[in-house]
This record gives C-alpha cells, structure tokens and sequence, in this order.
C-alpha cells in the first residue's frame, strides 16, 4: 500500500541575487518516515528547511508540507511542524515543567492536555524528580532529549531536527536516536541533519545536497552499494568533493 | 623535556551549595611533536583543561607546564610561545582579514613576513578575501583565518579547542591534513575534539568525561584494552533485535553503530552460541554475526559505564 507523502516538493528553488543557493530540488517524504537530509557546509540544506519550515518563500518550485502549500499557507505549516536544533532548544532559566508547559500552551493545546502530556513527557524522560530543575542545571544529554520531547509535545505531522545530536556523548546520542524511532514508530515524520555519518545509517532515507542540487536519495544501504562504499561516510565524501561551489559565496 | 605537563589539575566551579568539578584530578604528558586528541563531549572539561593551560584560568590544585614554563610563574613565557584557537571564534569581526592577521603579527612583535612560510598554504585559500571583514567569512573561512592568527608569531605549542565542531566530513578531512603538516614542522598540538572518529588521526588521545580522564593512550593502544570480544549484529528488524538484546540478562550492552549493533556480554562468556540463540529465538530474516575489533567509540562507552 502507498503510504501518505508529507513533503512533495517538485523543482524548489531559491535564489538570492545571481546566486542560486536551492536548486530545483524535487522529492517526497512519507509519513512516519526518517528522512536523513545531509551535505556539506554550504551546500544549501538551511536555506531549503527553512523554506519547508513556512520561514522563507520560495524563488520558484512547488512544495507541500502536511498538505500545505509553502507559498501561501506557512502559518498553517508552522502549527502543524516541529523544530529543534543544537543551538536553540529551550529556555535556561526556566525549570523543566515550565519549559514543557510554555512550548505547550504556545503551540495551543488546551489546559488538561498540557497537564496529561506534562506528566506523561516527565515519566517518558524519568524527569519526574528534577521537574523543577532549572534547564541551565541540566547535562546536554539531557537538555537534548527535553528538547526533542517538546519539539514533538502537539504531535505535530513532521519534526524538523537540525543536528540535534552535536557535542554529545556516545551512550547519549544513541539513547536520543531511540527517541527519534519511538517518534517516528507513532506516525510523526523525522526530517533530521547530522554531521555524523553513522547517524545518517539509521535513516531510512538519505538525501545528499551538492551546490544546491539533491545529487543522490535512497535508503542508506543502496547508497553504499552504489558508491561501492562501505559506510556512509565514504559515499559522502564521493559525492561532496564533485562540489565546485566555494562556501565562501553563500553566507 | 616535554611539550606539556599536568598534575593533578583540579578545578571547580560554586553551584548552589555544592561545586561542579569540570577537572577531578588530571594529570597527562604530551611529547613534542605530538599530536594529543582530548576527546569527550559537551561539559567533559575540554575548555577548561585548555583555559588553564594557557594562562587564562587558574586551577584550585595541581601543577602544569607548557614547554617547560609554570603555568603560574612564567604565564607570560607560556603566552609569547603558544597558539590558541579558542572554541568560539574570537578574532575582531570589524577588522578585515588581513588586519586581523597584522594586528595579531604586531602583537607578537613579528610580521606576516617572517613566518608566512609557515601559514602560506592555508593563507592562500582565504586570500582572495583578504579585504573583507572578518565577521563577513562563512564558518570555514573562519576557521582557517582564526588558525593562521593562531600560528603568526611560530608557536612551539598550538592549542585548538574544537577546531572541527559543526565542520562537515570533507572539510574536516582537510582541517586534518593542515594539522599534520604543521606537525611536520615540529610543533606540538594539543586539540579538542567531540568526535569519536577523530581520535585515530592523533598520535595519542586522552578520553575525558565528567571532568576525568577515562584513558591516556595511542589509538591503537586503548582499542587494544577493550579485553572481551565484540559482536556485529544486523537483521532484517533492527529495532526489534536491539530490544531482544537488551532485555537478555547475559547482555552486558548493546548499541546501534549505523547498519549493525555492537554487542558485548557479560562476564567472560564468548557470547557466540548465546547470540545465535536470542537472534534464534526471534525468527529474524537476513542475519549477519561477526567478530569485530573495537573503535574508539566502543571504548569510550564502555569506559564511561565503568
């Protein structure tokens, strides 16, 4: 049976100026799906989820995000997604059941919802003794899975992650990456960035962006049988050096 | 003589009624020459191991040297002969490139001149922008800029703390190319690093986490103290396997590594026949077992769970 696609985009470009940083990119992501969106500094993933996240329009190109249309209903697409990354994430100087209840009621969920979710999150965490800890007091790891916990606290059709795992620990990173799947096993689809190339194995799709193009898409283990290689890491580096953009031109 | 010394380094930070130590008690010796990875997450000690050592912090207990000099009595030997390249990028943003490279030589009481042999092949890739403000450059730029800064005045000592954080996997390849050519040229490197795979680009490592070190070795050295045998596990129902696994009590871990899990067991048990009989159990399509040897990733989580 055909799954339901969450994201259609057909030729989605963006241009800033003469330079054309997305590149017609065209592709589909299915409901529940993890989708890997990988490339090199540069390469335009950025300037491409924040199209997809309702925050930039698009120079030309279709796209639909949980079935709205990024050019004339990104306020729509923005109620029904969810974004975390490494560098913004919570509120320090708020405790952890202040966090979850200000993400919540910003996203509108009604008053015996956030109670219900507030303490279903904190026992899914084993939060419940630190709930009133403030943010800043806790470890990465820890900040990390709150803060994908609340990324997804209105069951949003899609969470966009933005290398959600940098800088921590190994036991930790993976511990996140079982909450991703838990997510993902309930129907929510995971759009997710990383620079580590293991990460991008647990993907069940990878997309490689080159100079603004999507050069290869398809599950991880195809994509190492096509590039002859025996991790992610290889592919990658096969496709990222055909690269002939300098960095320096985008930012 | 040695490149660095630490003993016993302790320091602490007040937190409400107790203290946070970012350093319980280390102690490592660099050669020179070398090249010396600290390897460990987000809040392990990185920075303040490298904020102490060069003269910017000051440790509770514990001596330190830095090519032969006290880190307290001789701060300012220490800091006319080293490079640091700090975690955040800490060069004058309103300042072009190459007043920023100026500026840093005239500090140092040299000139681009006399050392741009030394900087010339990374120099060369940021050039052709040499007129723009430093706070113009995209993240790689940045870098390379922050790293010929950090070279100018020809340290014998470079200290880089996370050079390679959010740094994509071509570009770091050629970051480390750039360190061993500087190697190449005598000076000894100290850096920083959260990624695991970095670890065996240096000639030795110090695995840190919680403020302690959990290994001083060569790469080779501290895979080669991993004592139990190490399985690579893959079927057709990852997640399924990795929960079977886990709940079996002769499990002693269980971690996803890309396309396979990795797998120890208890005690001194092999682990092959009870392997054979959990993936047995679960009537699993597509099953790969094989012996493998440790990473440094293996070892690292099976340190910190010590």
């Amino acid at each position: 049976m055909e799954k339901e696609n969450v994201i259609v985009t057909n030729e989605l470009t963006k241009r800033f100026g003469y330079f054309t940083a997305v590149d017609k990119i065209s592709f589909a992501v299915q409901k529940g799906e993890i989708f890997g969106f990988i490339g090199a500094n540069g390469a335009g993933k950025t300037t491409a989820m924040r199209m997809l996240c309702g925050l930039s329009l698009p120079t030309s190109g279709t796209a639909t995000v949980a079935g709205f249309d990024v050019y004339k209903q990104n306020e729509q697409i923005k109620k029904n997604i969810g974004y975390m990354s490494q560098k913004f994430s919570l509120y320090e100087d708020l405790t952890i059941r202040e966090n979850i209840r200000f993400y919540a009621g910003i996203y509108g969920l009604e008053d015996r919802r956030i109670r219900e979710k507030t303490a279903l999150l904190l026992q899914q965490l084993h939060m419940e003794d630190q709930q009133g800890t403030l943010v800043r007091a806790l470890p990465l790891g820890w900040k990390q899975k709150l803060a994908f916990s609340i990324a997804i606290v209105h069951d949003p059709a899609i969470v966009f992650l933005d290398e959600p795992t940098g800088g921590v620990d190994p036991i930790t990173r993976r511990e996140f990456w079982s909450l991703i799947y838990e997510a993902a096993a309930r129907g929510i689809t995971i759009f997710v960035t990383t620079h580590y190339m293991d990460e991008a194995e647990y993907c069940d799709r990878v997309s490689i962006m080159v100079d603004g193009r999507i050069d290869a898409l398809d599950k991880p283990a195809s994509l190492m049988q096509q590039y002859n290689s025996a991790s992610m890491d290889g592919v990658f580096l096969q496709l990222a050096r055909k690269a002939t953009r300098t960095e320096d031109l985008i930012e | 003589m040695k490149a660095i010394t630490a003993e016993n380094i302790v320091k602490s930070y007040p937190a409400k009624k107790t203290a946070v130590y970012a350093l319980n008690n280390v102690s490592f010796a660099v050669d020179q020459g070398e090249i010396f990875g600290l390897i460990g997450p987000d809040g392990a000690g990185k920075t303040s191991l490298f904020r102490i050592l060069t003269t910017l912090l000051l440790a509770d207990t514990g001596k330190a040297t830095v090519d032969g000099f006290d880190v307290i009595n001789d701060y300012q030997n220490i800091r006319n002969r080293i490079g640091y390249m700090p975690g955040r990028f800490s060069l004058y943003q309103d300042l072009s490139v190459q007043e920023n490279l100026e500026f840093f030589a005239t500090i140092f009481n040299t000139s681009i001149q006399e050392n741009y042999a030394l900087i010339k092949e990374i120099y060369e890739q940021i050039e052709p922008f040499k007129t723009r403000r430093a706070g113009q450059l995209s993240g790689g730029m940045k870098q390379k800029l922050a790293l010929c800064c950090a070279l100018i005045h020809k340290p014998s000592v470079l200290f880089l703390d996370e050079p390679t954080t959010g740094v994509d996997a071509v570009s770091r390849k050629e970051f480390w190319e750039m360190l061993y050519r500087l190697k190449a040229q005598g000076i000894t490197i100290m850096v920083a690093t959260p990624y695991m795979d970095e670890a065996g680009r240096c000639d030795r490592v110090a695995l840190i986490q919680k403020g302690k070190l959990l290994s001083v070795d060569t790469p080779n050295g501290i895979t080669g103290a991993f004592n139990k045998p190490l399985w690579s596990v893959s079927a057709n129902n990852m997640f399924g396997l990795m929960n079977d696994l886990k709940k079996d009590p002769a499990v002693e871990s269980c971690f996803p590594f890309g396309q396979v899990h990795h797998v120890v067991f208890k005690g001194r048990e092999n682990g092959r026949a009870k392997l054979d009989e959990i993936v047995g159990r679960g009537n699993y399509n597509q099953v790969t077992i094989k012996a493998i040897k440790p990473n440094i990733e293996d070892c690292f989580m099976a340190l910190m769970r010590e």
